[in-house]
């Protein structure tokens, strides 16, 4: 298909979504990603009957922790497609590049620059 | 010290159908409110019952309030709750309401403090109601506190309990009652009674295990003063048996005419009362209406009390 | 097991504010189980923290570590040869934990990360109920092996109380009547003539009010 989507985006392959915890996705900001998102199967077609849900609450889960520290709780997101949706992953990925750049850069990493230049 | 026992259990003894009401003390250190209410009340029953921080408002000392009472001539009853107080407080309570003449004691549960204006306060139940019973009738009874040290004048004391014929569950209301008798309760108040059905068959229970014989027990009369209330009384208030009968005679009066009603209605529902096997007085309590008593005991059939 | 929840991260930030190096500590038991303060909490929090005063220009060193248990001298001894590193530590077991790390190092500040709720069981994921007060003196052979003092608001020993409705306590809905609860099983177990035995004052000399409690086995001691 050729399509194509933002070049920012950095994927991490996982064997289910079931497989990410809050904590990956909290590192990720750590680390200095500006945005992360979690994409799985359609909602009730998960191999594993309920990874996809687990990942979602762990997607809130990150949600609430960031915005406990005051970071937009929007740079996490859970979408969900099947695998044949390749127009759809691409879409999803423009889309989580247009929220995360209105939000700007993620707040630890500019301060962590701040810190390190001081 | 050889005390008297208190009126109200001459007149239950003396098989009169004795009439109590209730009082709750002021929000405030000023006496006048309880004693206007108490005079109100003076001349139309055997005794007065004094609420103990009632739904877990802080007030006036029940035991406070009752001195008060007594000092106008009138007879009190000292409610008192498990919740605030453990059992040296609950003992020495009991020795200082005797020692100003007090003879009769209410023993409760309390309201939990959530429902007050003390809702992080920390609650007591060293012992619970039954117990509270028991510990009163054993320093009466054996002239001891709990602890097993001899009482030098032991308290006298009438001891009564709370009942609620329509509680939860349905299987042990009888028992209930049955516990609360072998504790030691020499009289009952019930909850409040709308439903006179209901209650004629709980009597009937009460009457074939003989309950009646072991103790007196007084209906609890709540006069409504509007169909407000009693829709109230029927949807909020936990344990209370609100027929929609009755709802619906109040509802259908004109509302300027409904305290009224409600006045009438309770009347109607106390002569039937009267004629029901085993039941030995009426527990008057209007609430914040303590003007309407005297009528209520007049028309009822309960008037004058007798002079013992 | 001992349920313990998360303290609000504001309130973690209020107390370690004023420190710049801190041990997270962990404790693979009770907490672990109900998803307070086992690894995986101290994982997340730490991120968290880390994020928080890099944010805002504070520099602070958040480190890790989870304990197999707080409440045992020999777990604990685990951190000595570490502890002098840290400005504080932040124990993220129950209140026992956080008190036994105290007494063992007596002078590094050693702070609550959870509130230590009650001891109780895992109704299902995420839901912990009450089942012991620990008041030292079991009576649930005879309340039907429901516990009054754990479950009823006023620990009535003759319930239940007047409140009491509709198998609910007057606390509302949400909290079932304990003495309906003991009463289904004495009809269940078919010995409702044991409701009306009354219960003894209870002597609370076992429980909190006779001060703090040890256990002691001769027997086992070494």
């Amino acid at each position: 298909m050729r399509l194509e989507y933002p070049t920012n985006i950095k994927i991490v392959r996982v064997p289910c979504t079931g497989k990410v915890d809050v904590i990956h996705l909290l590192r990720s900001f750590e680390k200095g990603a500006d945005g992360a998102y979690v994409v799985g199967c359609l909602e009730g077609s998960c191999q594993y009957n309920n990874g996809n849900f687990r990942a979602r609450k762990r997607v809130e889960q990150a949600g609430e922790v960031l915005e406990s520290i005051g970071i937009e709780k929007e740079r996490v997101r859970m979408y969900n497609l099947s695998s044949g949706e390749g127009t759809l992953f691409a879409e999803y990925a423009r889309e989580m590049d247009k929220i995360i750049r209105e939000l700007g850069e993620n707040p630890v990493k500019k301060a962590k620059r701040k810190m390190d230049a001081a | 010290m050889k005390t008297e026992k208190s009126r109200l259990e001459k007149v239950l003894e003396k098989n009169f159908l004795a009439v109590t009401s209730e009082c709750g003390p002021p929000r405030g250190s000023d006496p006048s409110e309880i004693i206007e209410k108490a005079e109100l009340l003076k001349d139309h029953v055997d005794a007065i019952n004094i609420t103990d921080n009632q739904t877990a408002m802080t007030r006036m000392s029940s035991l406070a309030a009752c001195i008060h009472v007594k000092q106008l001539g009138l007879e009190p009853v000292l409610q008192m709750v498990t919740r605030d107080r453990n059992r040296i407080a609950l003992q020495s309570d009991v020795l200082g309401a005797a020692s100003h003449g007090i003879k009769n004691v209410l023993c409760l549960s309390g309201d939990h403090q959530s429902f007050g204006d003390c809702k992080s306060g920390q609650n007591v139940h060293d012992i619970d109601s039954m117990q509270l019973v028991q510990t009163i009738r054993y320093m009466r009874d054996e002239g001891k506190f709990l602890g097993g040290d001899d009482i030098k004048v032991p308290p006298q004391m009438f001891v009564g309990a709370a009942a609620n014929p329509f509680a939860d569950p349905y299987e042990i209301r009888i028992p209930r009652l049955a516990k609360k008798v072998a504790s030691g309760a020499e009289f009952i108040q019930t909850q409040c009674i709308y439903n006179l059905d209901k209650f004629e068959d709980w009597m009937k229970r009460v009457v074939d295990r003989g309950l009646h014989e072991k103790v007196h027990i007084l209906a609890g009369m709540t006069p409504m003063k509007s169909a407000g209330m009693a829709k109230y009384m029927k949807n909020r208030v936990p344990g209370m048996d609100v027929p929609d009968e009755l709802v619906k005679r109040l509802s259908d009066t004109p509302k300027e005419e409904q305290a009224q009603k409600g006045i009438d209605i309770c009347i109607e529902d106390i002569q039937r009362l009267k004629e029901i096997d085993g039941l030995h007085g009426f527990h008057i309590m209007a609430i914040e209406w303590e003007e309407k008593v005297p009528e209520i005991v007049e028309k009822a059939g309960l008037y004058p009390r007798p002079s013992i | 097991m001992i349920v313990a929840d998360k303290k609000p991260i504001d309130e973690v930030i209020e107390t370690i504010k004023d420190y710049e190096k801190i041990l997270l500590l962990g404790c693979n038991e009770c907490v672990t189980v109900c998803e307070a303060g086992g690894k995986k909490e101290v994982e997340v929090l730490a991120s968290a923290l880390r994020m928080y005063f890099l944010n805002n220009g504070k520099k602070v060193s958040i480190e890790e570590k989870t304990l197999e248990r707080q409440c045992d001298h020999e777990y604990l001894e685990e951190i000595r040869d570490v502890i002098d590193q840290y400005d504080a530590v932040l124990s993220l077991a129950c209140g026992v934990g956080v008190q036994f790390t105290a007494d063992k190092y007596l002078s590094t500040p050693v702070l609550p990360g959870v509130n230590t709720c009650f001891l109780g069981a895992t109704e299902k994921r995420g839901v912990w109920t009450e089942r012991c007060q620990a008041c030292g003196k079991c009576i649930l052979a005879s309340t039907g092996g429901i516990c009054p003092v754990s479950r009823c608001a006023k620990r009535v020993m003759n319930g239940p109380c007047g409140g009491s409705t509709n198998g609910k306590c007057e606390l509302g809905p949400d909290t079932d009547c304990a003495w309906q609860l003991i009463i289904n099983r004495l009809e269940a177990m078919g010995k409702m003539d044991e409701y009306e035995k009354l219960s003894p004052l209870k002597d609370w000399a076992t429980d909190r009010a006779g001060g703090p409690r040890t256990v002691e086995r001769e027997d086992i001691q070494s």
